[in-house]
């Protein structure tokens, strides 16, 4: 509280001494700036939501690529639930918003002159910049795999081609096959993510290549939704049966027994803590993560690897006028999902929005809902509604949890339909 | 610090007890003791919380499911742009309650308190409500029975935006909270609702459900 309220005095000098009018920059003829770096989905929610709490802000959303593919959803295109086309999305619904959407790579942020600046050599001031560049991977942590061995060997962690090429493999995969997946350490993108995955490639390897079997090596004990996973994958995939589809290993806290610590692409197979070696048809490497790379050439990242923010407003604690949001940031709390990045990034615009018109930011509400789905009819969910510690150090759940346990058939079917739903709905309030 | 000393102190009392030779013993013992004490003496402080968080900050995080401003794009989760502003808080005291039945909702729910969602029920009353694409052919059967049963209370074809709203609501939302209420999973809270519901199921019975969804889905604008 106390932080938020200092820095919102430092940095709405101008506006305070204009008063309580309500539009004092745009009476005085000088435009608000904010720069968006990153239009996935924390920035392209943050940049819509600025827009529509405030029209008179010029906001510009730095993006280097022309679509963005989400992540969410990206396991059904891997059993051949829905195509790659459908998880895929542009940025004209932001343009019909009046956001102006620059397709360029950000090389650096000048946190004292508040300059953005451009491979393509443009250069952008701001007000306030809104960094969401999402994850990049720690690929020191594993030997023998890289970004170019990942063309080979996919990630499939930022959804497009890499998802393309995992599918490509399961789709020619002989039957009996085995696809081995290695699940990154906390933190890391979509917790949840890689035991969906497993869920849905197994769903596909049932009705296409039913011999075949997928082997998790993790470097964790436990993972979200473990139980209910658990569940599904004995109610759907013969889980801890002789003739189980999924073969979960986990390493004790501490140990890195099924922990990949070495790819080798020529023979494909892994190696684990343990020196095991694990040979597989299908190789699914999904390395440890860090903040992505503009995070770190904008010091805004601490040793953790992450960005440190102010929870009310999410900005920067090493540099003033920059927020981060999404997947980089450091929101203590709240998992690394979709729903938290949109979520967080409305808390972001309307603080914004409030600092740029010369207002304390309000008290901020915070959701995240996450669903993953086991198999045909098969959905299950985690949701929690938090509220911000009065002392700003934590994002605190006040209700939510997980699907019952015994939730019916019914149940579980309906959650499916509402997941497809939420999907529907996230990536238009996102990009529409 | 007091954690610790409970530690010392009950493991030095074990210890006295049981003698040297089941040390070992006397540290698990004293590691349960303190374990159990610290939960009496220390349960998980509760941080204190910021309330007062604007209707407009409240509502933005329902869109995640609901659709930008509460319009839902589909295909089951429900519009709750333009609902009744008592209607809103109904279903969410319902839903947190556990009289309605639901898939997520009491899990959210649960998360406001009564000024929060009558906050949001203020919100979401003043969005348009626009009618989902469901393409569900009319029934006219459905219609009959609207008139017979529903009509006196949801006006205008159950357009009314006064009203309860529930033609051009996602056909598999309506579908499935009329049968949670035909099958006693949820609660009718209005008294004159539970009346006509039940006299329509029981004059024409449950099939009567799928086309009176059917008639409601049909709305197209």
């Amino acid at each position: 509280m106390n932080i938020s309220r200092r820095r919102f005095i430092q940095a709405s000098g101008l506006a305070t001494a204009v008063g309580v009018t309500g539009a004092p920059f745009i009476a005085m003829g000088a435009t608000k700036k904010v720069v968006i770096v990153g239009g996935g989905t924390g920035g392209a929610t943050a940049a819509k939501y600025i827009r529509m709490g405030d029209p008179s802000i010029e906001v510009t959303l730095i993006e280097p690529n022309r679509h963005y593919h989400t992540c969410y959803m990206s396991n059904e295109v891997l059993s051949g639930e829905r195509t790659l086309d459908s998880i895929r999305f542009g940025y004209s619904g932001l343009g019909r918003h009046g956001v102006k959407v620059v397709h360029d790579m950000v090389t650096g942020i000048d946190a004292k002159a508040r300059t953005v600046t451009t491979q393509g050599g443009q250069t952008f001031g701001y007000d306030r910049c809104i960094v969401a560049p999402g994850i990049d991977f720690r690929w020191d942590t594993i030997e023998g795999y890289d970004a170019g061995v990942a063309e080979k060997i996919p990630h499939a962690w930022k959804a497009g081609p890499q998802t393309a090429l995992l599918r490509r493999q399961l789709e020619s995969m002989r039957d009996g096959g085995t696809v081995v997946i290695c699940p990154p350490g906390n933190p890391f993108r979509c917790p949840p993510g890689p035991y969906e995955r497993a869920s849905q490639i197994a769903h596909y390897l049932k009705h296409h290549k039913p011999k075949s079997k997928i082997i998790i090596l993790d470097p964790k004990p436990k993972f979200s939704k473990m139980g209910l996973f658990v569940q599904g994958w004995k109610d759907l995939y013969g889980y801890e049966t002789d003739n189980s589809m999924i073969e979960w290993r986990g390493s004790a806290q501490g140990s890195n027994d099924n922990a990949v610590v070495k790819v080798d692409a020529g023979s494909m197979s892994v190696t684990t803590g343990f020196d095991d070696v694990v040979k597989a048809d299908v190789l699914n490497v999904i390395p440890n993560q860090k903040a992505g790379k503009i995070a770190f050439a904008a010091g805004l990242t601490n040793d953790s690897g992450w960005c440190p923010i102010d929870l009310h407003t999410f900005e920067s604690t090493i540099h003033p006028n920059i927020h981060v949001i999404g997947d980089a940031s450091i929101a203590k709390g709240m998992p690394k999902s979709g729903y938290a990045a949109n979520s967080e990034a409305k808390v972001c615009a309307m603080s914004i929005v409030a600092l740029l018109n010369g207002h304390e930011p309000g008290t901020p509400a915070y959701v995240n809902t996450c669903y993953s789905i086991v198999g045909k009819d098969y959905g299950i969910s985690v949701a929690a509604v938090y509220k911000l510690a009065e002392d700003g150090s934590k994002i605190t759940k006040v209700s939510g949890g997980l699907t019952p346990k015994n939730a019916s058939p019914e149940a579980r079917k309906r959650e499916v339909a509402y997941a497809h739903s939420w999907f529907t709905n996230i990536t238009s309030d996102i990009f529409g | 610090m007091r954690i610790k000393t409970l530690v010392l102190t009950a493991a030095a009392a074990t210890t006295l007890i049981v003698g040297c030779s089941t040390a070992e013993k006397a540290v698990d013992t004293a590691t349960k003791a303190a374990s159990s004490a610290a939960a009496k003496v220390a349960p998980k402080a509760k941080p204190k919380l910021m309330n007062g968080a604007s209707a407009e900050m409240l509502a933005v995080t329902c869109a995640g499911c609901h659709g930008t401003n509460g319009a839902s794009n589909g295909p089951a989760t429900p519009t709750i742009a333009g609902l009744e502003e008592e209607y809103f808080v109904d279903v969410m005291k319902a839903f947190k309650s556990g009289d309605r039945y639901s898939t997520i909702m009491q899990r959210i729910a649960k998360g406001y308190s009564d000024d929060e969602i009558a906050a949001m029920a203020g919100y979401f009353s003043k969005m348009p409500f626009k009618p989902a694409l469901n393409q569900t052919a009319r029934s006219e059967t459905g219609a009959r029975l609207h008139e017979e049963y529903c009509e006196k209370c949801h006006e205008d074809g159950a357009t009314d935006p006064e009203g309860i709203v529930l033609a051009g609501q996602w056909v598999p939302y309506i579908n499935w909270t009329m049968w949670d209420f035909a099958n006693g999973v949820s609660q009718i809270n209005s008294k004159k609702m539970k009346k006509r519901f039940e006299k329509m199921i029981a004059e024409h019975g449950k099939k009567s459900i799928t086309e009176l969804v059917a008639f409601y889905g049909s709305r197209s604008k």
